[in-house]
């Protein structure tokens, strides 16, 4: 069986990938701050206040 | 054997991208948003009433995020024109490091997100204004006006003006004279600016085919009608003294810009046509961008003092 074809990336390539993907977490990550810290804003304690 | 076999991958239109997080902030054009950050905290904090830091903060982010959007969006559309202008050769599209896709893509996501975010967290009209100013910089100006009227920055200028009305809305949920004002003293502001630059860079807008007004209505006459900006920027810059808005700081300070942008285009007005440094032209284009930042710094510095010490204008 012939081996699979990949593709081969370069150096710069992967660098500038991981960058990208790095980028990328810390912009998710800033979302999930931005609506964690605008839903304690706009409900403050009453976040809390839930029927069980 | 199956047909997929037979297929050598280098075939395949594969490409792999080399673009750094760079490239896609610069698609975001930073210093455009800076300017818009920096009108829309002018109309954020000028407004009356009080904002939870918190989502003023968030507020600004939204504002600024979907100003970079549509900047993403124009640089997709504009891409083949950047290309032949001096001035945006090196932007990531033209110069290949980001693809069209890749760029309209990203232009499209931070739209939704941003303007979902101002409407989830800030209020709708904020919202609705900002997604509105999106839509008119990136398809009224860049597809349509940009390329077919040399009046091109007088109508898409709204778009720039919008920034202050919006963060005015985020914090009031409303539209009212006061921010109309801010809107007016950018939107009237705009053509003089552009217009002094587009002298000076007329050969690039004329080789890229952009329909400036230097290069259709003639060098004296776009220096006319940028005296007649500077004419009808100077009083509006100085009505919110004049309506009782602010105090006589401010008054002071827009006079004192309003007279230099008159008399900056006056000397650009008086500027011979076989003047090629067109040192003039140079002059008002840095005046402008020191004009804009001046008054909304004062207005900005009013309003704070007024919030901060408790007494109105």
């Amino acid at each position: 069986m012939d081996k699979l074809e990949m593709v081969d990336l370069t150096e710069k390539q992967k660098k500038t990938r991981r960058w990208r993907s790095i980028a990328i977490g810390l912009a998710l990550a800033g979302l999930v701050v931005v609506f964690y810290v605008a839903t304690l804003a706009k409900f403050g304690p009453a976040v809390l206040n839930r029927p069980f | 054997m199956a047909l997929i076999d037979d297929r050598n991958i280098d075939d395949a239109p594969f490409r792999m991208s080399e673009a750094t997080p760079g490239d896609y902030i610069a698609l975001l054009k930073p210093r455009v948003m800076s300017l818009v950050v920096f009108t829309a905290v002018v109309g954020l904090v000028a407004a009356p009433g009080s904002m939870n830091p918190l989502l003023a903060i968030i507020a600004i982010l939204a504002i600024a995020i979907g100003a970079g959007a549509s900047g993403a969006l124009n640089m997709w559309y504009d891409a083949d024109i950047d290309k032949i202008m001096s001035r945006t050769a090196s932007r990531p599209v033209p110069a290949g490091r980001v693809t069209p896709g890749e760029a309209l893509g990203f232009g499209l996501v931070l739209s939704v997100l941003s303007v979902m975010t101002l409407g989830v967290l800030v209020n709708w009209l904020s919202a609705s204004l900002l997604a509105f100013t999106i839509f008119f910089y990136a398809v009224i100006y860049t597809m349509w006006l940009k390329r077919w009227t040399p009046q091109n920055i007088v109508i898409g200028g709204a778009a720039g003006s919008f920034p202050p009305m919006i963060g005015w809305a985020a914090a009031t949920g409303s539209i009212s004279l006061e921010s109309v004002i801010l809107f007016l003293i950018i939107f009237l502001w705009t053509p003089p600016h552009f217009w002094a630059l587009a002298l000076f860079k007329s050969g690039d807008y004329e080789r890229a085919g952009i329909p400036m007004m230097p290069n259709r209505a003639g060098h004296a006459s776009t220096r006319r009608q940028i005296f007649a900006y500077a004419l009808l920027l100077a009083p509006v810059g100085v009505a919110p003294w004049l309506l009782g808005y602010t105090t006589l700081f401010y008054g002071v300070v827009s006079l004192s810009l309003g007279l230099g942008f008159v008399w900056y285009a006056w000397k650009v007005l008086k500027m011979p046509d076989q003047d090629k440094a067109m040192a003039p032209a140079k002059s008002l284009f840095g005046f402008s961008l020191i004009y804009l930042f001046v008054i909304f710094a004062a207005y900005l510095g009013d309003r704070l003092i007024a919030h901060l010490t408790g007494l109105g204008a």
